[in-house]
């Protein structure tokens, strides 16, 4: 399972990242394997999405959502 | 001026750093530039209890120190350069207490480089009201540093803050949080023997950030290189073991140090407000009624403050010339650089309300909400979502927004959005639109409402977006980029703007607009007066010889002849000699000489146009007697034909030239200091060259 493929409103636990590049600069914003992410809403034209991590609101385009398996 | 204690602020962004500087500095401060970088360096001063002075560096906001955009990097190069003159011997680390756990990350990497250290417990009121419990002295007992809990907002701990800043040690006390050498054992140790780096986590970093450090010697920088060959060091697995790593250490911190309430996910206050504001539909309409507000704000608010701005500046002139002796000096003064210098200053209201209205969206967190609903939009045609804010800011002028193009971190992005904000209407071509389309496009209602000038006006700025995002999808297919894109980006909790950040961030733009772009227009207004007012051999001469014949001084008025003698002069002058070098270069377009010489008068800055119109149709005065311009271009005549010069080909070949041209030279300067290349504004005055002239081209033979 993907964060891409999650819907607006539900949640997952981040597992692991495919992506070395990608998966620095998100766990350094405290997404990191362990943690839960919620997806918050969907921009209007359909990407990027909002997610809830830590306690705040991170933006990332789909395909960066992508690279995160959640358990 | 003298400092005894050097201090930075290194924070995340959306801490309330800006604000804390703000408490700290007051009026007390100045923009200006790190020493080979881009970067604005903030640097303000305070008053300690204990009488000495804090010199106060703001640092860009950053969530790490490995640096992600070209700000970024500025914080650790500060931080590590023992030689730099800017090198703080106290570092106060601002934390957001409702969002410990991401805030203590940048701590860590920063307490780690063994600098003194204290932190600013900021947004503590939100804390309590999250009914987040933070036990402050084991937090600071455990880390080893002063930790002061502040509110930055409600200007509390302030004082606390300060005897905090006045007592702190002059040596590194922190406790050391995770084994850094253990993630590259012996590269850290080969640069630290190499380089005589005692801090195993600065020569861990080194390996990172060696190749853009500018304290590195070239040959410095290479051995790093061969030495992480040689121990096979991968930095982005490094920095992610450094990460989580960090994380863990941060987790068993937290759970010592601060209880949180186990609540249900509710609706917060933030998520009901995004709900319409990102709102499918909502969200787009809310959005350009903000923009269209924002846009009736800059020119009617304006409209009064540029006016009084302007009368002064001819005031100024007035009795200068009455003053002073008349001669070349004080023509050269009053006529070349004043003139210049109200050409700039006349634009500081805009700019101002533009920069309010800017940091009000800022501050509010809306416009990080504009990026995420633009981006896919802006993705299609080579930009990104945070080029909307250079793009709306292009309406007002192009030289702040391209500074602010600085927060886009993918390099071909930030490219195309320097390279095309240009073109947006900014508000020097104002003044020359209304004039021209006065001229030309008759001043009634169609359907009742739509006033027809109105109309052509509103055209004009539709067009200018519509070729920037044209121009901008023909670079994203041109233009090779080195880096992947992406858009990882905090959306901020909606907070009501903070009125002292808006008025500040006013003063300071301003303040650096009329000294950056003032240089610039100056110079070129004082070339230009010297190409206006002499001519090649003794072709002055000759037409005072000629005007003094007495059929000219019997039977004109003193008047009219000083005019005709003016307007012979300009004829003669360099800059005449060169319109009629132009003249059939442009003819195609349907100008004629008097228009090539304000052609390149305009190269200057736009809003020269009606300047020197005013001049070439020799009508004493300048854009504040509108209407006598009007008047007088409105009745010229083409010589050997007998029909009016302006036409409606004529006038919108020129509005095309100006929509299009690179007629801005403190532009050109900007360009060239944010891209450290000649080659950018050298390409960029190419492009807008050649689409201007064929664009004012097809108007001209369409409407002919």
């Amino acid at each position: 399972m993907r964060l891409s493929q999650l819907e607006v409103g539900e949640k997952g636990i981040v597992k692991e990242f495919t992506d070395l590049e990608m998966s620095v600069k998100l766990m350094e914003m405290g997404c990191l394997p362990g943690e839960e992410i919620r997806v918050e809403r969907i921009a209007p034209l359909g990407d990027p999405i909002a997610i809830n991590v830590s306690g705040y609101q991170l933006s990332l385009r789909k395909r960066e959502a992508f690279t995160i398996v959640l358990q | 001026m003298k400092a005894d204690i050097r201090v930075a602020l290194v924070g995340n962004p959306n801490t309330g750093k800006s604000t804390l500087f703000n408490v700290l500095t007051g009026l007390n401060q100045k923009i200006g530039n790190f020493p080979g970088v881009t970067v604005d360096k903030k640097v303000g001063y305070c008053q300690l209890p204990d009488g000495r002075r804090a010199e106060i560096i703001d640092l860009p906001g950053t969530y790490s120190i490995y640096p992600k955009s070209q700000d970024e990097s500025i914080v650790f190069s500060v931080l590590a350069d023992k030689s730099n003159p800017h090198t703080p011997d106290l570092v106060v680390v601002i934390l957001d207490a409702s969002n410990l756990k991401r805030n203590l990350l940048l701590y860590l990497q920063v307490a780690d480089l063994k600098i003194p250290v204290v932190i600013a417990l900021n947004m503590m009121d939100l804390a309590k009201k999250a009914d987040i419990d933070i036990d402050v002295d084991l937090f600071a007992k455990k880390l080893g540093v002063p930790v002061v809990p502040i509110s930055a907002r409600k200007v509390d701990g302030i004082t606390p803050l300060k005897d905090a800043i006045s007592f702190a040690n002059k040596i590194a006390l922190q406790e050391d949080s995770i084994d850094v050498a253990s993630i590259a054992p012996q590269l850290v140790e080969s640069i630290g023997r190499e380089l005589n780096i005692d801090n195993p986590y600065l020569a861990l970093q080194l390996a990172h950030q060696h190749e853009t450090l500018t304290f590195l010697t070239p040959a410095q920088s290479e051995r790093v290189e061969e030495l992480e060959k040689e121990f096979s060091f991968n930095s982005q697995k490094a920095q992610g073991a450094e990460t989580i790593a960090r994380y863990s250490f941060i987790n068993d911190l937290l759970y010592d140090t601060v209880k949180k309430p186990v609540t249900a996910h509710d609706e917060t206050v933030s998520n009901k407000i995004d709900k319409v504001l990102t709102h499918k539909i909502f969200g787009f309409i809310i959005f350009f009624a903000v923009l269209m507000f924002m846009f009736q704000a800059i020119f009617s608010w304006s409209a009064f403050p540029m006016a009084l701005i302007a009368d002064g500046f001819v005031w100024i002139q007035d009795s200068l010339h009455h003053v002073l002796p008349s001669g070349p000096l004080t023509s050269l003064l009053v006529d070349g650089v004043i003139a210049g210098l109200s050409g700039v200053m006349v634009f500081i209201p805009q700019i101002a309300i533009l920069f309010a209205f800017i940091s009000i969206l800022e501050d509010t967190g809306y416009m990080s909400r504009v990026t995420f609903m633009m981006d896919k939009l802006m993705r299609k045609v080579g930009l990104n979502g945070k080029s909307v804010v250079p793009l709306i800011g292009g309406f007002a002028c192009a030289v702040p927004s391209i500074m602010s193009t600085r927060t886009i971190e993918n390099w071909k992005d930030r490219m195309i959005t320097i390279l095309v904000t240009p073109l947006v209407t900014c508000s020097a071509r104002l003044p020359v639109y209304t004039l021209l389309i006065a001229l030309v496009v008759p001043n009634r209602n169609i359907w009742w409402v739509f006033n027809l000038q109105g109309l052509a006006l509103t055209g004009m700025y539709i067009f200018s977006l519509i070729s920037a995002i044209v121009v901008a999808w023909v670079f994203k297919v041109i233009l090779k980029g080195k880096e992947r894109g992406y858009f990882i980006m905090e959306l901020p909790v909606y907070r009501m703007p903070r009125w002292n950040n808006v008025f500040y961030s006013m003063y300071e733009r301003s303040k650096s607009f009329v000294f950056q772009a003032g240089k610039v227009i100056i110079a070129v207004s004082v070339i230009l007066w010297v190409m206006a007012s002499y001519g090649p051999g003794d072709r002055f001469e000759k037409i005072d010889q000629h005007f003094s014949a007495p059929q000219y001084t019997k039977t004109m008025k003193p008047d009219d002849l000083d005019r005709a003698i003016a307007s012979a002069k300009l004829e003669n002058s360099y800059a005449g000699v060169l319109g009629h070098v132009i003249e059939p270069v442009i003819r195609p377009l349907g100008f004629d000489w008097k228009i090539g010489i304000a052609l390149i008068t305009s190269f200057a800055a736009r809003e020269v146009f009606v300047g020197t119109m005013a001049t070439i149709y020799s009508v004493n005065g300048s854009a504040e007697k509108m209407e006598s311009v009007y008047q007088k271009m409105h009745e010229a005549k083409n010589p050997k034909t007998g029909q009016p010069v302006f036409t409606l080909a004529v006038a919108f070949s020129l509005m095309m030239f100006y929509a299009f041209a690179m007629q801005c030279a403190s532009t050109v300067a900007v360009v060239y200091r944010e891209t450290k290349n000649w080659r950018w504004p050298a390409i960029q005055f190419a492009y807008m060259t050649v689409l201007a002239y064929v664009a004012s081209f097809i108007a001209y033979v369409v409407l002919k």
